[in-house]
């Protein structure tokens, strides 16, 4: 319940002369409680709009001093710099092929062994997904990148896709447990009473009652393969980098062109973002999924 | 019961093995070996490891990565937990504003992590701007060696407030009524109705936060990598990027492997450690 909900008089008497204390009271811990959201949210906020500003001043109002925060003259310059000026249409391609096919694997094998570990409650298979999320990135890397040479796929999609599953994987099964365990047991119990097999009822009464579920699994999923960097900048060749990789080229190609620079960060990141906001309660309950409840 | 749901967790196993256990097997073997990247590969048992610990600068990334860590746990924890106090309310526009808040934490890291590599540039960025303009000195951020590892930290605390918040906040949803009722009818003030009911109530929860924090910083990359690539000078290589270069600047894999190993036991004893803390808060 509110925590702060005992702001204002402690003993209200039952009927006030004036009301006049009360709403007192209240506009003030209104104006207490905005204040606080507006220095929470302002960080991200600035730094997202400053990004904006950034790739819309044309060079000379991103150098000014003191700095120019709403650009006088708008332009689109630094965008089509990028456009036109580096493969982003190739390592975008290269993103989403990635993303996807391993976010695709990953819900194929990660559903269905999700419902297995809600349903036979092995919960030590969950202890393995923590242990998945807790080791670094670079201890896969190193076999991998020795393994992928031996074998010829180094520089390939392929590998991107079989690498980013370690980040896929745990993210579905780590939500789909969760879902299926707060799914009703009736509806499977009178499906097996009707004579459905394990993978009937597991086919067309969970998977169903399973899909919001699944979307969040996804959408996380698709993200955080999106956003990875450190797996593509080892293992991926000049046709096979993804879009963090160009933003990272970027960087250390063009240290002062600032425009171009917060053009190519908004075009990798814009996609993400506005999922973020639009899909905001989904992703509150994917990410805090067992965190509460372990 | 049990068997039945066997079909359903198999697939997902061999895959997990394939390309998790299995590697991790192939990188202690690995770091028993003068492993060189040509191919050329002597076994030289646990020669790796004695000559890690004996590398200043592996020493330097230790201490590094554990002062790293402990800004990047406990500013995240505090401000995290105070913002889920604050998201806990109900007011207009919440969900929109939640989902603003928690953009750091979903947005690409390199991208973000470039935009800050703009705010901080001492002449031109705009952070030095706003301390002036609020007076306080300006500061070299990440382009000076005193400076570079808070001024890190800061970035990673800015990206990953929220997910703290997210985590404390699921935990206020469970809390019960109860205790509340009766602080109200003792005529208990706010902020002792959080220290005395609140704090003790989601501790178990914040204790999760904590450990994940910890993992995560201790593995931090992309932000680090981004922003300074270890540099001013070594001034902020923690292990993973002194590891990164090891493996794949230097080629050096047989060292590379022994230093992962190594990482990964202190991950695996500290999270532990913090786990076993979060028991013996249950039961107090």
């Amino acid at each position: 319940m509110d925590v702060m909900q005992a702001v204002g008089p402690s003993v209200v008497p039952l009927r006030s002369l004036s009301p006049w204390p009360r709403i007192w009271a209240q506009a003030r811990r209104a104006l207490i409680l905005g204040v606080a959201v507006f220095v929470l949210v302002m960080p991200a906020l600035f730094v997202f709009l400053w990004m904006l500003s950034l790739a819309l001043k044309p060079d000379v109002e991103n150098t000014a001093y003191p700095p120019i925060f709403i650009p006088r003259s708008p332009t689109l310059d630094s965008f089509r710099q990028i456009l036109d000026g580096s493969p982003i249409g190739r390592y975008t391609m290269n993103s989403a092929v990635v993303a996807g096919g391993s976010t695709v694997i990953a819900l194929v094998l990660g559903v269905p062994a999700g419902y297995g570990i809600a349903k036979s409650q092995k919960r030590g298979m969950l202890g393995f997904v923590l242990i998945a999320r807790m080791t670094p990135a670079l201890s896969y890397l190193i076999p991998w990148f020795i393994m992928f040479r031996a074998i010829g796929l180094n520089n390939t999609l392929t590998a991107l896709v079989i690498t980013h599953l370690v980040i896929g994987l745990p993210v579905v099964i780590w939500v789909m447990v969760g879902f299926f365990d707060g799914l009703p047991r009736d509806l499977e119990e009178a499906a097996a009473v009707d004579g459905a097999s394990p993978w009937q009822a597991f086919w067309h009464v969970a998977l169903p009652l399973g899909r919001p579920g699944i979307v969040v699994a996804s959408l996380l999923a698709f993200i955080f393969s999106w956003n990875n960097f450190i797996f593509a900048v080892v293992l991926a060749g000049r046709e096979t980098r993804t879009l963090p990789v160009l933003v990272f080229n970027t960087l250390t190609f063009e240290r002062l062109a600032f425009g171009p620079l917060a053009a190519a960060a908004i075009l990798v990141t814009l996609p993400v973002l506005i999922v973020t906001v639009l899909v905001q309660r989904q992703i509150v309950v994917g990410m805090t999924a067992g965190a509460v409840k372990s | 019961m049990g068997t039945r749901y066997l079909w359903f967790i198999a697939p997902a196993v061999i895959v997990t093995v394939a390309i998790i256990i299995f590697p991790w097997m192939f990188t202690i073997y690995m770091s028993l070996h003068d492993w060189q990247i040509t191919g050329a590969q002597t076994f030289i048992g646990l020669e790796n490891y004695v000559s890690a610990f004996a590398d200043r600068r592996f020493i330097a990334a230790i201490w590094r990565t554990g002062l790293y860590a402990i800004f990047s746990v406990t500013l995240p924890v505090i401000l995290g937990t105070a913002a889920a106090t604050v998201f806990h309310h109900e007011f207009p526009l919440r969900g929109l504003l939640r989902g603003i808040f928690i953009m750091p934490m979903m947005a690409t890291p390199v991208a973000v992590a470039l935009v800050w590599a703009m705010m901080f540039h001492p002449q031109l960025g705009v952070l030095n701007y706003l301390l002036k303009s609020v007076g306080l000195p300006p500061s070299l951020w990440v382009y000076s060696p005193n400076t570079v590892l808070p001024a890190l930290a800061m970035v990673e605390t800015w990206q990953w407030t929220p997910l703290v918040m997210l985590i404390v906040l699921g935990g206020l949803a469970t809390l019960p009524v109860e205790p509340y009722e009766s602080a109200r009818i003792d005529g208990a003030q706010p902020w002792q109705t959080f220290v005395y009911i609140t704090l003790p109530l989601v501790m178990p929860v914040i204790l999760v936060a904590v450990v994940l924090r910890t993992i995560d910083a201790l593995k931090a990359f992309d932000l680090i990598f981004t922003i300074t690539q270890g540099g001013p000078g070594t001034a902020s290589e923690t292990l993973n990027i002194y590891l990164y270069l090891k493996a794949f600047s230097f080629y050096q894999i047989g060292q590379a492997s022994a230093i992962v190993v190594i990482f990964f036991v202190m991950i695996v004893a500290l999270s532990l450690g913090a786990l076993a803390l979060r028991e013996r808060t249950r039961w107090t």
